[in-house]
């Protein structure tokens, strides 16, 4: 129910038309990036059409996260270029992107370790107006500001306890154990009012009973509108959940298809699921 | 979490009587002005008890709580200010001494006559004051606008050379008198600018009569003021520092509202995501680049302002008044208060200024007013003396030498915060950073059960 009139409009300019003829959200081309020696991102290129959920995998080292920090602009690429919604962001820096509504959780979790729960939630939300030092210290205009103060907490108890993380609200995010700050990132991203979210391992160390609800979630934002791009290791999560499946390998796309494909793929069975079948 | 009840109940306020101790009933702002008065008690009754024993007159008492005054207020104003920068966004500021500078230079240059040896532009305090805070915070811009692209100890670094290449550039000979635009203007170089208004005596003086020049002809607050002034032998020079003495605590105590508010506010809330993370805060889609230059040009100009209000308030401005030792004297008060809490700044600020700047020299007039003790004016005699089982001249050593053991006193001051109290005499107060106090918000009962995407704005 969100993005339907985004899409309209990407099919007016007729930028971003993949080569089926539907358009992408995000569109990516020859994205490279070396780090020394090392080709980490070696000239890849896909498409994710809206409201997708789209998986990507690889061994360890093969470039999946410097791929999401190339595309989120924590690091510039030293080649290629990227498209959100039909705009040429390549290079832009992270607020730029998260403003536009392409927001990330990284691998490592970053919450905010001396801000309370409720605080790391607050701080998501776009466009507050207490954010203009001027409104949030003159007298008369403060007062708007600690009105929508309450609309916003209002919204953030909604989703904590939609995460379950309610009774949490007061601790300070440091003391969360590792699946709870997981969910503290997705809860904390989702509140940014995202068009796509990219969770670069975002079931890494929580527990199966969380897990499972974390991707109910996914199922049910999916349902929203919501595009995902997620990095995942575990290959059940990824063939059950994910429609589309892109292979990474030494830093470049070794396959790119539906999860049956993949499975089915002779390089990818060679590189990487190999050892496991 | 600490075990200090939500990081309200100060350690401090512990150990004193109910009516001072924190609650979480109260508000805020009432917790912070009980440990500031606190504080400020602990002071004053040290104070009194030392000038009594010194043999200190009321009049004398008087000036000597004036002055420790003045100096928390003056140095609270700077803590502040230090607080916004380090305490809330983790920018290091080791160049505060330079932004009290350009503060202070610039009010004089704009306030000090056309016709002095030094010209100025001659304008009125009104106009001066303000263009010494936009300066400062114009020079605070310039020096943030590359180094916040640093990572943090560059950008101390950045800081506190700008704030030497600052005072040289005051005391640089080539600038001692020089025309900018056509009008006749100058530093003074090492003599510093003297032909301006003393800004101490202007103030009270305004306060106090209707005829400031003459000084004559006071207000009915200033009548009564003498009049009670008469009843305690206080003399009027006294009165009017007093009153300068509360201009200052007024000036703290706007200081210490816009920047609460500032930190209790969205805009905080980001002041403080840069400081834990500030990559994280970016992904968020929060511009931290802009909203570092805002807090850092904010800060400095309060810096600015304590520049003209403290160092430049005596009609007179020399370089060597920015010496690199003031931003450390106001470090050592932000520690001690624990940074992070404007009220913790103000504590510290209090303590630094009465017990540790201050105060030893009264105790050295309390000790040498009770027993005579030798005049030992060397370590070497003194170390002997205690070698002998001789303590008297090692004490004498000590009084002797006080205003400049105070400087080991602060050394052995903060190994020993760093030991037992790293989080400043406070303990750990962090505040939750929103317009509302987040301490006190519990889950809504639901009855309703609305959708996430409704969260939208
Ligand atoms: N900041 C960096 N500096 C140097 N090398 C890096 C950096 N980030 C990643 N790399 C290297 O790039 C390659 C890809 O890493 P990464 O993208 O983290 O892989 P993945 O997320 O797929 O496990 C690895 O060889 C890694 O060592
Ligand atoms: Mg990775």
């Amino acid at each position: 129910m969100k993005q339907m009139s985004d899409q309209l409009d990407l099919t007016v300019d007729g930028e971003g038309s993949t080569a089926d003829g539907r358009n992408a959200l995000l569109e990516i081309r020859n994205l490279r990036k070396r780090f020394g020696g090392i080709d980490a991102v070696d000239g890849i290129g896909f498409d994710i059409e809206p409201a997708t959920i789209t998986g990507l995998i690889g061994p360890n080292g093969a470039g999946k996260s410097t791929t999401f920090n190339l595309i989120t602009g924590v690091y510039r690429p030293d080649g290629g270029t990227v498209r959100f919604a039909g705009e040429d962001v390549t290079g832009f820096r992270p607020n730029q992107l998260a403003k536009r509504g392409l927001v990330r959780t990284f691998q490592i979790t970053r919450e905010l370790n001396e801000m309370t729960v409720l605080e790391n939630m607050l701080l998501a939300f776009k466009g507050q107006l207490g954010e203009q030092l001027y409104r949030s210290v003159l007298p008369v205009l403060r007062r708007e500001v600690v009105e929508q103060e309450h609309e916003l907490l209002a919204s953030v108890w909604e989703i904590l306890e939609l995460f379950e993380l309610d009774h949490l609200a007061h601790e300070e995010a440091g003391t969360l154990s590792g699946g709870q700050r997981k969910l503290l990132e997705l809860s904390r991203a989702l509140l940014t009012n995202p068009e796509m979210l990219l969770l670069d391992e975002p079931m890494a160390g929580v527990n199966p009973s969380l897990e499972q609800h974390l991707l109910e979630r996914i199922h049910e934002l999916h349902g929203e509108g919501y595009t995902f791009l997620l990095v995942e290791h575990d290959m059940n999560v990824i063939m059950e959940h994910c429609e589309r499946v892109i292979v990474m390998h030494q830093g470049q796309i070794l396959a790119d298809g539906s999860p049956a494909e993949i499975q089915q793929n002779e390089a990818v069975i060679e590189a990487y699921l190999g050892g496991e079948v | 979490m600490t075990a200090d009840d939500g990081g309200r109940l100060s350690s401090l306020a512990k150990y004193v009587p109910g009516f001072l101790t924190a609650s979480d009933d109260r508000p805020r702002w009432l917790d912070d002005l009980r440990l500031i008065l606190l504080a400020t008690a602990v002071v004053y009754l040290t104070f009194i008890l030392l000038g009594l024993i010194g043999g200190l007159s009321i009049n004398g008492i008087t000036r000597e709580l004036q002055a420790v005054t003045l100096l928390s207020a003056s140095i609270a104003l700077v803590v502040l200010a230090l607080n916004l920068h380090w305490g809330y966004t983790g920018l290091f500021n080791i160049g505060i001494a330079g932004f009290m500078a350009v503060g202070a230079y610039t009010t004089a240059m704009v306030t000090a006559s056309p016709d002095a040896r030094i010209p100025g532009l001659g304008l009125s305090l009104w106009i001066g004051i303000p263009a010494g805070m936009i300066a400062a915070a114009l020079v605070g811009f310039i020096v943030a606008l590359p180094a916040l692209r640093l990572r943090a100890d560059y950008f101390a670094i950045v800081t506190l050379a700008a704030a030497e290449v600052i005072r040289r550039l005051y005391n640089s000979s080539s600038l001692d008198q020089f025309e900018l635009f056509g009008i006749a203007l100058g530093t003074g170089s090492g003599r510093g600018i003297r032909d301006f208004p003393n800004i101490r005596n202007t103030v009270s003086r305004h306060i106090l009569y209707a005829d400031p020049g003459g000084p004559s002809d006071p207000y009915p607050w200033g009548q009564l003021l003498f009049t009670i002034g008469e009843e305690f032998d206080l003399i009027a020079f006294v009165i009017e520092r007093i009153v300068y003495t509360l201009f200052i605590i007024v000036l703290v105590i706007l200081v210490f509202v816009l920047l609460t508010r500032t930190a209790n506010s969205p805009f905080g809330r980001i002041l403080k995501a840069i400081r834990e993370d500030e990559l994280a805060t970016k992904s968020l889609g929060k511009n931290t680049n802009r909203v570092k230059i805002k807090a850092f040009m904010l800060g400095c100009a309060i810096m600015g302002l304590a520049g003209i209000v403290w160092q430049g308030s005596r009609g007179n401005v020399t370089p060597d008044l920015f010496m690199p030792i003031i931003t450390f004297y106001i470090f050592i008060a932000l520690i001690i208060g624990g940074s992070g809490s404007n009220a913790g700044g103000v504590v510290g600020a209090v303590l630094f200024a009465g017990l540790l700047f201050d105060g030893p020299p009264m105790v050295e007039r309390a000790v040498n007013n009770l027993v005579d003790l030798p005049r030992t004016n060397t370590m070497n005699d003194a170390l002997i003396g205690l070698a002998n089982l001789d303590p008297e001249v090692f004490f004498g050593y000590v009084m002797v030498q006080m205003s400049s053991l105070r400087f080991m006193l602060f050394g052995i001051v903060l190994i020993l915060l760093m030991i037992y109290r790293p989080d400043g005499v406070l303990g750990h107060r962090n505040e939750p950073a929103a317009a509302i106090d987040l301490r006190k918000q519990q889950a809504p009962d639901h009855e309703e059960t609305n959708e996430v995407d409704e969260t939208d704005e």
